[in-house]
């Protein structure tokens, strides 16, 4: 069969009509031609001209380390699905279909290396070395999140879409500044991540305009998951994503979100090019989210199971795991320590989210400001007083 | 010798950037050309372009990014080149910069000042004479700062910048270019407070409540009143978040009035929040309402009309007037 021709914007007049394929707008769509792959859907690892080299290194080992990683993310995303149901968190976003994109890129970052986050990227968090238990708080209401961002290297969670493209370039340029680039080995980078609605945010372009200007140390990590909550990507944009880099002077990859060992590599080059001072650069994984947008959403109202159905034949788990059996002889022993490791790991986050204290009413006025705030200061002893009245009344 | 506000903070920009290398300024035009209304003129000169930046034209990325250079360590000053261009970088100081330090407890500091030419009186296009302050006073985690003269420019710019807070500083832009005298000899440490309002006319008859462009307004008001035998006590809050209102609250306990003036709009603003704090402070000494006198609640006119807006000598002098017939 012939590849679909993607549809070129050349005239300014010209719109894609229905019976044009343009690759990767639909979610029912295949990545188009210059999709990275590595290790195809049934675990067939393809040679790939350019990127093979950044996953030379990666031994039998490293992929059962990358297996162990996409498990227990997936484990640790559904318990947190599932903490919701149980009336343990208020809200749940899940990742559910993102595990290679995450890990993959995430695994590829160096321990000096900053991220900044959306709020979806709990399998990101993993690979910084940020616990699990330590999202809980923002999804059951005890906290904004609990991790150090300083010693982790990785941004709060950003919850209004887009804004952390821009802080991202504040500090890859802040990099650049410190001259913390131009060595491959020495260098440091920053690696942003942000979805498919995002890229119609002002401070999405406005982040790649910063960092092309600053020429900064910058990858852009678009994780296609080819839906805004109800919003299919064709609302967002007429060409492909990874296209809209040339524009702003960069280059632009896609790779197969669904892909770990993809990732992995196109992320490593992407991270050399910023490393060296070639930044920034946009990957665009082309994924597709499996679950609701978040556990308030019911997905089933605006998208067709076939959809979805095509999506479970693309599993990111799935292939490496045939991969690894067929191909480097893994036995069951390790797939199934693998899943009793998954299994501590969700019975540790249950006990911990139910053990997880109310904060007091102090917590409210705790770090508005780093100097006093009379205002503030007033409003904690007014309000701590008050509730000291109702104890008194009990005494 | 007398010196002016724009040449007393571009003097405490400088005194800045020699105090801490990590002291950035960033804004459109700031550079080469020295700021439209050169505050920052000569210092990417001598402080180079890494130090200096000449950004897009994009006030949401200036406040994105200098959010993110002040995760990385940096102390970036913002320059929105007009009140009425904040907007596009609303978010940003909304969303990150007020709330970064309280969403990580104190492990992430940003410690940003935006500084914003504001208010009207230059006969400008609509968008370059706005009075913005209330909407960021209302933000928790954002301090907002005012200056009125000279000296208070050089300090207050030092302090904001030495500052772990996000501040905004607001400068009252038809102030920039007249004259008064600035100590920058004496030093940071020993400058007037950048959180405490000040008397800057004493009096014993009624208090005016005021900041920025309107206190030489509000001087020139009380000058006038004293030729008639009123002796009015002007407070310059200088702070507009957090209020420093004790100075306002001693001053009307003993004058029993209070006029409250501000060139911007008066509902839900800094003038309704001094007067709801001091008729809960001060509800037994009041003998008189307190009084308002601001610029209306329609969107800032065209400049024709602005000294039909703007808060003049003669609009104080009537409320002042009908405080003391009450």
């Amino acid at each position: 069969m012939d590849e679909p021709q993607a549809w070129i914007p050349t005239d300014p007049r010209s719109r894609p009509s229905h019976d044009q394929v343009v690759a990767g707008l639909k979610g029912v769509d295949e990545g188009g031609p210059e999709l990275v792959q590595l290790l195809t859907p049934e675990g067939e690892r393809v040679p790939d001209e350019r990127f093979d080299r950044y996953a030379a290194d990666i031994t039998a080992e490293d992929l059962c380390s990358l297996y162990r990683d996409l498990v227990l993310v997936r484990r640790a995303d559904r318990e947190g699905n599932s903490l919701q149901r149980q009336g343990e968190l208020g809200l749940w976003v899940p990742l559910l279909g993102q595990e290679a994109a995450q890990v993959g890129s995430g695994r590829a970052l160096a321990p000096e290396d900053m991220c900044f986050p959306s709020y979806r990227e709990h399998g990101v968090a993993w690979c910084r070395g940020v616990d699990p238990t330590e999202l809980l708080g923002i999804f059951r209401g005890t906290d904004h999140g609990t991790w150090d961002p300083v010693a982790t290297r990785f941004h709060p969670y950003t919850i209004v879409i887009g804004n952390q493209c821009l802080n991202a370039a504040g500090y890859a340029m802040g990099q650049r500044f410190e001259s913390r680039v131009g060595d491959r080995d020495t260098g440091e980078a920053t690696i942003c991540y942000f979805g498919d609605g995002a890229t119609s945010q002002g401070d999405v372009h406005e982040g790649f305009v910063w960092a092309a200007a600053y020429d900064a140390p910058l990858v852009f990590f678009c994780q296609n998951n080819q839906w805004a909550i109800s919003v299919p990507l064709d609302r967002q944009t007429r060409v492909p994503l990874y296209q809209r880099a040339r524009g702003y002077g960069f280059p632009g990859v896609r790779v197969d979100g669904n892909d770990v060992l993809a990732c992995l590599a196109v992320t490593r080059w992407a991270l050399d090019e910023c490393r060296t001072g070639n930044g920034p650069v946009l990957i665009e994984a082309f994924t597709y989210r499996m679950d609701s947008h978040t556990t308030s959403d019911d997905a089933t109202r605006y998208r067709l199971a076939d959809e979805v159905e095509l999506w479970k034949l693309k599993d990111p788990i799935e292939r490496v795991r045939v991969h690894l059996a067929r191909r480097h002889g893994v036995g069951a022993d390790f797939f199934d320590a693998v899943e009793a490791e998954a299994d501590e790991l969700g019975e540790r986050m249950r006990a911990f989210c139910r053990a997880m204290p109310q904060p007091g009413p102090e917590r409210m006025f705790s770090e508005v400001y780093a100097d006093a705030s009379p205002t503030v200061d007033r409003q904690r002893e007014e309000y701590l007083a008050y509730h000291a009245s109702f104890a008194d009344g009990e005494g | 010798m007398p010196t002016t506000m724009a040449r007393a903070l571009n003097d405490g920009l400088r005194a800045a950037m020699e105090r801490d290398p990590k002291v950035l300024i960033m804004g459109e035009d700031v550079g080469r050309l020295g700021g439209v209304f050169r505050i920052t003129d000569g210092l990417q000169k001598d402080f180079g372009e890494q130090r200096v930046l000449d950004t897009p034209l994009s006030e949401s990325g200036i406040i994105g990014a200098a959010v993110g250079l002040a995760v990385r360590g940096f102390r970036p000053v913002c320059e929105i080149q007009f009140d009425g261009f904040v907007f596009p970088g609303y978010d940003q100081i909304v969303s990150q910069l007020a709330k970064l330090r309280y969403r990580t407890q104190g492990r992430v500091p940003v410690p940003v000042v935006v500084r914003i030419p504001y208010g009207g009186g230059i006969g400008a296009v609509e968008h370059h004479s706005e009075s913005p302050e209330s909407l960021f006073a209302h933000v928790a985690g954002l301090k907002v700062v005012t200056c009125s003269t000279p000296a208070d420019a050089h300090w207050m710019i030092q302090q904001a910048i030495v500052s772990d807070d996000p501040v905004i500083f607001f400068e009252p832009k038809r102030r920039y270019w007249e004259k008064g005298e600035v100590d920058a000899g004496s030093d940071l440490a020993s400058a007037y407070p950048l959180h405490a309002s000040r008397v800057v006319r004493p009096g014993s008859t009624l208090t005016l409540a005021t900041y920025g462009p309107m206190v030489k307004t509000c001087l020139d008001a009380a000058g006038a009143a004293a030729e008639e035998g009123h002796e009015l006590e002007v407070i310059d809050l200088r702070s507009l978040s957090p209020l420093d209102l004790g100075p306002v609250e001693d001053s009307v306990r003993r004058t029993g009035r209070l006029v409250v003036v501000s060139e911007a709009p008066s509902e839900s603003s800094v003038t309704s929040e001094v007067a709801a704090r001091i008729q809960q402070e001060c509800f037994f000494s009041l003998e008189a309402p307190v009084l308002r006198v601001t610029g209306f609640d329609t969107p800032y006119p065209p400049s024709r009309l602005e000294d039909e807006y703007l808060p003049d000598l003669d609009r104080v002098l009537d409320a002042v007037d009908r405080s003391l017939a009450w």
